[in-house]
């Protein structure tokens, strides 16, 4: 009955949507008051008719009520309730209807935050907004249906995935859409002010806020799947240039360019056209990231359920809103008058730079992730594009995006002046030299060229701090007024700041950890013991267990440093009961210096196991960083300036860099 | 500076940018890319000794057999035809006989192919899109592989 209540308000909430869709419009086209102001509660009950369905599948599988099709196939009556909880978007169908509640969520946070939007373009948005809900309302309905009954419900469900039934995971999706769906805003903001032929600064302080809301949850979504992928795979990596992964990537490179480039357009009115344009591209390779997991086309190991029929219609959603919006991008961009004009050393020009790169580096990930499609549709040649592909092509460009960072925040608008950026710089220049040869000292082999690679990392990072000693006048001014600007300084900057110095944290720990990662693959039996990373490790033989609803062989290895005990780690491989799947549990005991990660594989002759070890030099500093871009985004978003609701204040009144 | 030459700046800026990415990655798509085949491919056509590729197929059944240390050797098939493996390391979870794999690495002169990664996906239900597509195009029937499919009523 729930699930049947939960039916209707999704087929009731794609009527709002249509109505949503339809109806503003033509009101802003007419300039009718009533039909534009519908749109605000439209998109609120839409809202809540989408969460009703969400709540209803939620129940069936809390409930665990195998008459749903849905619930028989993803869930068991065994498994853990935070991972029935989760399982209602680990799969094809309840992941879609997530993806419209969180669009939803988006067009009703405008409905109902957007106050200062002007009618028209208010309602305009929340018309684009709601066509795309439309559309994947429509796809929900007539190729995934997460309501569909079964005539002979079965005894048991199938169970989830086991990979999936893990604390990270059941969490990362949400995260993950928040910020994927999130650049859904920003493409309506582009419509529908290509719609009404009107682009201004006030446009990019609009849609600034929404647009960093869904940066923070995309960083920190990605993060959280490559952290899942770093334990529980088991293969000791955090990234494997994978389809799927590229497919939420590539949507983050080009959402950081749109913050940068929003921020001109803000500030000085320039880059108008290519906001926009990169507005609607970022959405637009959400939806391209939505095709690859979904249809099938790509070998991935991580994707859904295969059906070409799906895959045809997320394509033509794709080709109906991205085409869509670059012919009307097309037809109206000559009207639009480029902005103020700035020289190249310039806080623009630098930030012209990180477009040029993140929107250059985002194509070529594009490339590496389709071209084997593209080969295998006109050759019939099957190829894999591998990571040294995105090694070879993506780190190039990161490299002058890294070093030309501190700079960016230093340089004035309109007119810069390098040299002072880089006296100013000098101390973490400095900072950055002693960094190679502390590096050099404590990794004893691998490339020449990683602590460089360490020092570039660190230059972001004391840039950051650099960027914020400037500000405050640390070290010039007297004790009282360094404080008093430190309060003072918005938290729009801070938040800039701490971004900043996450992904120079990020980039030493990527470097390390790739280029001092030890690894030793081998068979030990008990009593054996290995040194690996400084630490010694001893096997001493396996047991079997049992969980909730796995079974388990759970190595037991003794880990020491120098003679004194650290800790006991306990890798296992378990078998799950349903669906009767095994998985590989890592044992991890991390530290400062890095993590000590091991694995089992296969009984080799009884009580010897194949073992894999690894040492990731600061492999924590990835996930670190981002948590700390996570936060920063989050600081800045809490500035009163950035506040969606906030005063319109003169953009000319903060003409800055050091002042 | 003028308004041409500050344009001018940007956009040669753009086209030196987008220059060396084409660049770098035409040298990459030449360098890393690797081709995949199945047995039968191999049969037909022989690759190379020391190409770099992918094979995939289905492990033989009663072909795996452990050697020395993390040494395994196993038979690729796609069913006509199969090709001895070599790897040494630990196998993936759902490395099983009669599931579908993927390896990657080189084939020697005596037509063994030595392995350095091994792929199984982590569904069970799963088969490598490229290896059902070339099983099926040579007509061989993937019973029971299929992921159950939601109907609606």
């Amino acid at each position: 009955m729930i699930i049947e209540f939960g039916h209707f308000a999704l087929i009731l909430a794609l009527l709002v949507a249509a109505f949503q869709t339809v109806v503003p419009a033509w009101g802003a086209r007419v300039n009718d008051g009533r039909l534009m102001r519908v749109a605000e509660p439209a998109a609120v009950s839409q809202l809540f008719l989408l969460l009703i369905a969400f709540c209803a599948l939620m129940h069936a599988y809390v409930t665990s009520d195998f008459s749903v099709a849905n619930v028989a196939i993803n869930s068991h009556s065994t498994k853990p309730l935070i991972y029935k909880i989760s399982g209602v978007w680990g799969n094809h169908e309840g992941s879609m209807l997530l993806w419209v509640l969180i669009l939803a969520l988006f067009g009703a946070a405008v409905a109902v935050f957007g106050n200062n939007l002007p009618a028209t373009l208010k309602a305009n948005v929340l018309a684009v907004q709601a066509s795309i809900a439309l559309a994947f309302l429509l796809f929900i309905l007539l190729t995934s249906d997460p309501f569909a009954r079964l005539a002979s419900p079965p005894a048991d469900g199938n169970g989830l995935n086991p990979i999936l039934q893990d604390p990270a995971l059941a969490f990362h999706p949400p995260f993950l859409y928040t910020g994927y769906v999130g650049f859904s805003i920003a493409f309506s903001f582009a419509v529908a002010a290509l719609i009404e032929g009107r682009i201004d600064a006030a446009w990019a302080r609009w849609v600034r806020p929404w647009t960093l809301a869904a940066w923070m949850f995309l960083t920190i979504g990605i993060a959280m799947g490559s952290w899942w992928a770093y334990y529980e795979l088991g293969w000791g990596g955090w990234w494997f240039w994978d389809p799927v992964e590229n497919a939420s990537f590539m949507p983050w490179l080009a959402g950081t360019a749109l913050l940068h480039s929003a921020l001109v357009m803000e500030k000085r009115e320039a880059l108008k056209v290519w906001t926009i344009l990169l507005a609607i591209l970022t959405f637009s390779l959400s939806l391209m990231g939505a095709f690859i997991v979904r249809s099938g086309v790509l070998t991935s190991v991580h994707s859904f359920a295969v059906d070409p029929a799906r895959g045809v219609f997320i394509l033509g959603i794709l080709v109906v809103f991205t085409g869509g919006a670059l012919a009307l991008f097309a037809l109206r961009a000559k009207d639009m008058r480029f902005g103020g004009l700035f020289a190249p050393i310039s806080r623009e020009g630098s930030l012209v730079l990180n477009n040029l790169l993140l929107v250059t580096s985002a194509a070529t990930v594009l490339i590496g992730t389709l071209y084997p499609l593209l080969l295998e549709a006109t050759t019939g040649d099957k190829i894999s594009v591998g990571p040294p592909f995105f090694n070879m092509t993506f780190g190039p460009l990161m490299l002058p995006l890294l070093l030309a960072m501190p700079f960016g925040p230093l340089l004035a608008w309109k007119r810069g002046d390098a040299l002072a950026a880089a006296q100013r710089l000098i101390f973490a220049a400095m900072a950055a030299v002693v960094v190679v040869a502390v590096a050099y000292a404590a990794f004893e082999r691998g490339p020449w060229i990683a602590p460089f690679g360490i020092a570039l990392g660190a230059f972001v990072m004391f840039g950051a701090i650099t960027e914020w000693a400037t500000r405050i006048k640390l070290g010039t001014a007297q004790f009282d007024e360094v404080a008093r600007r430190a309060v003072n300084l918005p938290r729009s900057n801070y938040g800039t700041l701490l971004a900043h110095f996450g992904i120079g944290l990020m980039v030493v720990g990527i470097v390390a950890t790739t280029a001092y990662q030890q690894e030793r693959i081998l068979v030990m039996k008990p009593g054996d013991s290995i040194e690996i990373g400084g630490f010694e490790l001893a096997f001493k033989g396996a047991a079997p267990g049992r969980g909730p609803n796995y079974r388990e062989d759970i190595a037991q290895f003794d880990v020491t440093r120098g003679g004194a005990a650290v800790t006991r780690l306990e890798p296992s491989k378990r078998l799950y009961d349903a669906p009767p799947q095994p998985t590989t549990e890592s044992g991890i005991h991390a530290s400062w210096r890095g993590d000590l990660y091991v694995v089992i594989g296969d009984e080799q002759t009884p009580g010897s196991y194949a073992v894999r070890a690894y040492f990731n030099p600061l492999v924590r500093c990835i996930w670190l960083g981002a948590l700390i871009m996570f936060i920063g985004g989050g600081i800045s978003l809490s500035d009163r300036r950035l506040r969606v609701g906030a005063p319109k204040k003169s953009s000319r009144s903060s003409p800055i860099a050091a002042e | 500076m003028t308004r041409k030459q500050k344009r001018g700046w940007m956009i040669g800026g753009g086209v030196a940018t987008l220059t060396i990415a084409a660049i770098l990655v035409l040298f990459a798509l030449k360098d890393s890319v690797v081709f995949f085949h199945t047995p039968s491919d191999i049969a037909e056509k022989p690759v190379p000794a020391g190409n770099r590729i992918r094979l995939g197929g289905l492990v033989a059944n009663g072909s795996v057999v452990r050697g020395a240390g993390t040494t395994v050797s196993f038979k690729v098939t796609d069913t006509l035809k199969d090709i001895p493996v070599n790897f040494t390391g630990v196998l993936p979870d759902l490395f099983r006989e009669g599931q579908g794999v993927v390896a990657e690495g080189t084939i020697g002169t005596d037509g063994t192919f030595t392995a350095d990664s091994v792929l199984a996906k982590h569904d069970e239900n799963y088969m490598p899109p490229e290896v059902a597509k070339s099983l099926e195009a040579r007509g061989v029937k993937l019973g029971g592989s299929a992921h159950p499919q939601t109907k609606s009523q």
